[in-house]
């Protein structure tokens, strides 16, 4: 009986470690074998699947070393409740931060519903426009990223985005934002929040790529992209995107 | 560093109403952004005067000429100290230098600074001086003598064709002077007038408004100081003078309340998306400093003063006091100014949902006493310079010793 068992873990370890250790072997060696331009990232969030659970900013924070506290964020989630008489009520699922606090009884309520948010990696992206040192840029492959080696903090590109996307990163003081977990779709896995999400309402994928998931979610619904208007052309598209949403 | 903010986070909390983006509840531009675009107005303003006087040969303000220019480089030698101050990293400002990003206004800030600084300030100052400074020289002791043989660049010509050629090269730099001002106080208002983003800010009228604001507040810190440095030196008050400063800041304050005016006007009008948060952000949040302050107290009480004074005829001892009144005020009223659009712009959220709130701490970096220290410090530098290039008109040798006692 003991051997049996002994066995059986040993097994179990041998097999784990090998997987493992191959899976890790490929993820470096497909860094280094990355090659930016053969790609065009984008994200599709189809609002309806958004339960507000939150477990995407969760893993974003831990994911990306983002600080606890409820005043930094690279991604989040909003609550948008329309009462019968059109009065919009727009919370923060995180309940530390939630300002408007007032109780909305079921029957009058028109409809409800969650939109995540983050960064729109736009392709004419404002916040890398007005930065003065160009500390902040736009990959080959689509993503904008701050160099907090270069950045001087001096907040410009927070001021620029119409999005709320960046915040100051009160240790290293430099700007910080979302990156699609760049560290992690160079090795091709997919960013934290979207291998989090419990009912797949986010999509990563590759733009120019049809046969994906994302091609799939951008064959079969109408998208449309916050604030249009500003012209950032943001690469974050979303699916039933309620005309109060900004 | 981490523990205060999050404290000061936590209790601004409590005062935001409606809905902003998680991010935006700390105010990235505080006090001292307010006032950098204050000083650089100033800068702006006052070098206009003194351009006034060379180009179209305005007699009667000649002798706040020199006076005005010192003011400008006084003002322009610490303008740049807030915003260094106020970056999250100032060891790495130089790259602004070394690595601008074409694409930001910000980054062009090197390059106007510079050019303002070098070409036009230091070299109009110099061309002005160059004479006095050498004549100066050879009766002064040992320090003096040196500091202002140096500040000649040991140039010892005082021959009448090469003050013919300083005052030449005075005008020519004076006419290239005027649109660098422009330039130096327009670009201040582009770096807010060009983010689309805040609706507050994104106004083409906005360098407009900026560059005349600053010919407003510069003026009257010219008049203010010629007011308070006269007397206390047991001079007269030129009062030609001075009416014709009050006269120019009078047909000032009214072109930039009729800009400011405009603004106001056509954002009504037009009544675009952002209307509705914009106007909660006037009537809650900039009350006092937009509606009291700025356009109550700080323009149109000093624009009555000054109608009043040209429609009757007051004794020169009320001119006197009405002017200064009004020049004090003015004051204020530019300083309320930057406030309402450097702060008032980060009052509301980008999703036109909510207001947010700004707490000002009294020490520190981004402190109330910080923030008056930066205002004091162009005083203190005006006076160095003021010992080191006396800018009295006419001055003899012979008054000399007075005048640096």
């Amino acid at each position: 009986m003991e051997r049996r068992k002994f066995g059986k873990k040993l097994f179990t370890l041998v097999i784990s470690t090998t997987v493992f250790g191959g899976l890790l072997k490929k993820a470096n060696a497909q860094t280094k074998d990355y090659d930016p331009s053969k790609h065009y990232y984008g994200m599709g969030i189809q609002t309806n699947k958004c339960i507000g659970c939150g477990r995407c900013v969760e893993a974003c924070k831990d994911e990306n070393n983002v600080p606890r506290e409820p005043f930094f964020f690279r991604t989040w989630v909003e609550r948008y409740t329309i009462k019968k008489d059109g009065e919009v009520t727009v919370q923060n699922v995180d309940s530390r931060i939630t300002t408007q606090r007032e109780n909305i009884f079921e029957k009058e309520i028109l409809r409800s519903f969650f939109v995540p948010k983050l960064c729109n990696q736009c392709d004419n992206p404002p916040c890398v426009q007005v930065c003065p040192v160009g500390a902040t840029f736009k990959t080959e492959d689509g993503i904008i990223i701050v160099d907090e080696e270069r950045c001087i903090g001096c907040r410009y590109c927070i001021q620029a985005c119409p999005y709320g996307a960046r915040y100051i990163h009160p240790e290293k003081q430099t700007a910080d934002k979302c990156t699609f977990c760049y560290h992690r779709i160079t090795k091709e896995l997919l960013p934290a929040c979207v291998e989090v999400c419990p009912s797949q309402a986010r999509i990563f994928g590759d733009l120019r790529s049809g046969a994906s998931p994302l091609g799939r979610f951008k064959r079969l619904f109408k998208l449309h992209v916050l604030k249009p208007f500003l012209n950032t052309e943001p690469k974050v598209s979303y699916s039933d995107l309620d005309g109060e949403v900004r | 560093m981490i523990q205060p903010l999050h404290q000061t986070l936590y209790e601004l909390l409590k005062q935001v109403t409606g809905f902003i983006y998680p991010n935006e509840i700390e105010v990235h531009w505080g006090i001292l952004v307010v006032v950098y675009p204050y000083l650089t107005g100033l800068v702006a303003g006052a070098f206009i005067l003194a351009s006034l006087v060379k180009v179209f040969n305005v007699k009667e303000v000649q002798s706040v000429y020199r006076l005005s220019l010192l003011t400008a480089l006084a003002f322009l030698i610490i303008a740049p100290l807030p915003l260094l101050l106020h970056l999250g990293h100032p060891e790495r400002s130089f790259e602004i230098f070394l690595n601008p990003n074409f694409t930001s206004a910000m980054a062009m800030f090197g390059f106007v600074y510079a050019w303002y600084l070098m070409v036009v300030l230091l070299l109009e100052i110099w061309f002005t001086y160059r004479k006095d400074i050498i004549l100066w020289s050879k009766n002064e002791r040992f320090l003096m003598r040196w500091i202002h043989k140096i500040i000649s660049l040991f140039s010892t010509d005082v021959s009448e064709k090469s003050v013919v050629f300083d005052k030449k090269m005075v005008k020519a730099i004076t006419i290239i002077g005027i649109p660098s001002a422009f330039l130096l106080h327009g670009y201040v208002g582009f770096i807010f007038g060009s983010i689309k983003a805040n609706p507050w800010w994104s106004s083409v009228l906005m360098p407009i408004v900026f560059l005349f604001s600053a010919i407003v507040s510069g003026i009257a810190l010219v008049i203010l100081i010629y007011m308070i440095v006269t007397p206390s030196r047991g001079q007269k008050i030129d009062m030609a003078c001075l009416d014709k400063m009050a006269s120019f800041l009078f047909y000032a304050v009214i072109i930039d309340f009729s800009l400011e005016l405009l603004d106001f006007i056509h954002r009504l009008y037009e009544s675009e998306e952002s209307i509705k948060i914009l106007s909660d952000l006037v009537m809650n949040k900039l009350f006092i400093s937009l509606g009291i302050i700025q356009v109550l107290l700080g323009m149109l009480l000093p624009l009555g003063v000054m109608v009043a004074i040209k429609l009757f005829r007051f004794d020169a001892e009320l001119r006197k006091l009405l002017y200064f009144v009004s020049a004090i005020l003015i004051q204020l009223g530019i300083f309320a100014t930057r406030w309402n659009v450097v702060v008032g712009g980060q009052m509301f959220s980008k999703s036109f949902r909510g207001l947010t709130a700004y707490k000002m701490e009294l020490t520190g970096f981004e402190g109330i006493f910080m923030a008056l220290l930066l205002l004091v410090l162009p005083f203190i530098v005006l006076a160095i310079l003021v010992k080191i290039l006396p800018p009295w008109e006419p001055a003899p040798v012979s008054d000399l010793e007075a005048v640096s006692d």
